[in-house]
């Protein structure tokens, strides 16, 4: 910077100009002419990209990252002139690799885990939870259905109940079970130990499910709905069996401490499951690709949240429940539980929102 | 204008795409045998992985013998155990979900296995790879992959028709990028991805400036034949030069790169037998690359005025 001020430092660079310069003069072709004038460029961005892919980033300079998108700019435009102006097969060959190789790097994903949770957190989720809520009504209908289904099949046959709810689920939660037994599996389990690890294998269990519910949306999203109608209606049997003991309130509560959580996700996950397979079955003026890919992320941001649903309802499952060993103290939990995801996704508006419909 | 005008239509993979900029980038779709070769490297990757966790706690916690007894233990010990047997399961769960999605939001694009393969992932409409693209596209491994993988698995002589309809429908997904051209896998669908090749691409000195290397090969020359030691210069009718298109000199410039003697001299008698001259005899290099640049300094000059010569079957507009 200095030595170029002083008349010494001027003579020095006016030594390494003629050089390059008669180079650029002796070249028979324009093209080539062309080529010598902005080599140094290209092969900035060339040692730029390389030193970022090989995952060099922290040893870069901050001047050659900012010069970054510039550089690709120039040489997208380099290849742009040089597509109509030059033959040298080479020379276009290489440029449009190094564009490629930019675009990748200028074009990838920018937001590193940390930023991208943020905006997730804050709006992103919920927002995408708010597209698909015609998803949601139609998952949360045949949940209420299968249910309903679950109840009415056992009560008119019981021998149903052992179809729907297979025996290890079960447990000791079989028709003829007596009172007392069935209300042992509700309460009493505060002395319990390995809880923790309980509620790590539940939601490692519960999150599998739930992905699954959600990958098998892509078959018109009817396997989701099938998934759903079938536990639901498992849980209609079980309703139906707690009933007729007449410990529906307390099995309620039981279920409600993580329930509201764990269910609200699951309905969720086979809305999103639905809302690809809706959108594969009508894409409407899109085309299908373009459709299932619009629809696909939005929900893969849903079940991102689900999974975090999910580790809050494994937490709640075997912590929560077995620590808080009444049923009002349970419902209260289950309550606040469900009105906190209801205002997060329906009544908050993130920044990100703000941003998307701007 | 065709798309891919500069390089010779390698293989079936080749694609175009279009960047944000209108810029139209030729690019070559990643081979269903990389993608293996890529998945299987991840694979081992993660259970070497999940081995070494694996045995890094047993060894932490003392040795797999008393575990099962210690851990319903009401004591320290018990938690700590307990505390492993979290620790553990955490980690199963993120080794299988969350390899694919760590590596590949990375700015590279790429899991190790893909890396290695030389291919990435990208967005198929040219625009930005997003986070969201990114976990759509793996959170379909589990029904395209590891289900149907399983489900071959268990078979077994129990296995019935419930089994066979299963498999088939599962093998559907497993089997989905050999149906359609760009080897899509239904997550890169539902996400709107694909994973391409990743070039490499060295940039070569112009043909038309290098003179050092022909000078070099002029001296072999000479010392066979004995010819003057320096190089003659051609120069070329119009006509001569107006017999060949773009497609002749891209071939003319390869075969200068390689740079084979044979193809050199069989090239020579090609041209100069279309042109009806034979004064380059002996000293081929020379002559090509002077009838190299002046064709391509004709061409050139055409394309300025919006005259392009594909090949020498096409008629030059004038």
């Amino acid at each position: 910077m200095n030595a170029a001020t002083l008349p010494s430092g001027t003579g020095r660079s006016d030594t390494g100009l003629p050089d390059s310069v008669s180079a650029i003069e002796s070249a028979a072709l324009r093209s080539d002419r062309f080529r010598l004038e902005r080599e140094a460029d290209w092969q900035r961005l060339e040692a730029i990209v390389t030193s970022m892919e090989k995952g060099r980033l922290r040893r870069l300079s901050d001047e050659d990252l900012l010069a970054l998108p510039g550089l690709y700019r120039t040489v997208a435009s380099s290849l742009s002139i040089a597509r109509e102006t030059s033959l040298d097969a080479a020379t276009l060959a290489y440029l449009e690799a190094l564009v490629q190789r930019a675009w990748f790097v200028v074009y990838g994903p920018r937001s590193s885990l940390w930023d991208w949770l943020r905006g997730f957190l804050g709006g992103g989720w919920s927002a995408a939870v708010r597209a698909i809520w015609l998803d949601i009504l139609v998952a949360l209908a045949v949940m209420v259905a299968g249910t309903a289904v679950g109840w009415l099949l056992v009560a008119h046959d019981v021998d149903w109940y052992h179809a729907l709810v297979g025996g290890d689920m079960a447990g000791g939660r079989v028709p003829g079970a007596t009172r007392e037994a069935l209300r042992h599996t509700l309460f009493g389990d505060s002395g319990r130990n390995g809880m923790s690890l309980f509620a790590t294998q539940l939601f490692s269990n519960n999150s599998q499910v739930s992905i699954l519910a959600f990958a098998l949306g892509f078959a018109f999203g009817i396997p989701s709905l099938l998934l759903l109608v079938h536990n639901m209606a498992m849980l209609g049997a079980m309703l139906w069996l707690y009933h007729g003991a007449g410990l529906l309130t307390d099995f309620a509560g039981w279920l409600a401490v993580h329930g509201t959580t764990e269910l609200f996700a699951i309905m969720l996950a086979g809305a999103a499951g639905l809302h690809i397979g809706r959108s594969l079955a009508f894409p409407g003026n899109r085309p299908v690709l373009q459709a299932t890919a619009e629809a696909g992320r939005r929900a893969a941001l849903v079940m991102t949240g689900v999974v975090l649903m999910l580790i809050v309802a494994a937490l709640l499952e075997g912590f929560a429940r077995q620590l808080v060993d009444q049923t009002f103290g349970r419902f209260a939990i289950g309550g606040f539980m469900l009105a906190a995801w209801c205002a997060y996704f329906f009544a908050f508006r993130g920044n990100r929102g703000k941003v998307r419909a701007a | 204008m065709s798309v891919v005008p500069t390089r010779y239509r390698r293989t079936s993979r080749d694609r175009v795409l279009v960047t944000p900029e209108g810029i139209s980038v030729p690019v070559t779709v990643a081979s269903r045998g990389s993608r293996v070769g890529a998945l299987m490297l991840d694979f081992l990757v993660i259970l070497v992985l999940m081995g070494l966790t694996t045995w890094g706690l047993i060894e932490i916690a003392g040795g797999l013998t008393g575990i099962d007894r210690n851990l319903e233990q009401k004591n320290a010990l018990g938690h700590a155990l307990q505390f492993l047997v979290i620790v553990w399961l955490v980690a199963m769960f993120l080794f299988r979900n969350a390899y694919f999605l760590f590596f590949e939001l990375g700015p590279r694009g790429a899991t190790p296995g893909k890396r290695i393969a030389g291919i990435r992932i990208a967005a198929r409409d040219g625009g930005r790879l997003t986070a969201d693209m990114v976990i759509a596209r793996n959170l379909l491994r589990d029904i395209e992959l590891f289900l149907p993988i399983v489900f071959i698995l268990q078979a077994g002589a129990q296995s019935g028709m419930g089994w066979l309809t299963a498999t088939g429908w599962l093998a559907i997904f497993l089997l989905m990028p050999l149906f359609n051209r760009d080897a899509l896998r239904a997550g890169d669908m539902i996400a709107g991805t694909w994973v391409l090749e990743r070039p490499r691409q060295k940039l070569e000195a112009a043909m038309s400036l290098a003179r050092a290397p022909a000078a070099r090969h002029e001296d072999e020359v000479a010392l066979d034949a004995g010819a003057a030691p320096a190089r003659r210069t051609y120069r070329f009718e119009e006509a001569e030069l107006a017999v060949y298109g773009e497609y002749e000199l891209q071939a003319l410039e390869r075969v200068l790169r390689d740079d084979r003697a044979q193809s050199l001299e069989s090239v020579y008698e090609t041209i100069a037998r279309k042109i009806d001259r034979n004064d380059g005899w002996n000293d081929e290099r020379a002559f090509l690359e002077d009838y190299y640049t002046e064709l391509r300094a004709r061409l050139e000059a055409g394309m300025r005025m919006g005259r392009r010569k594909a090949d020498k079957f096409s008629g030059s507009q004038e």
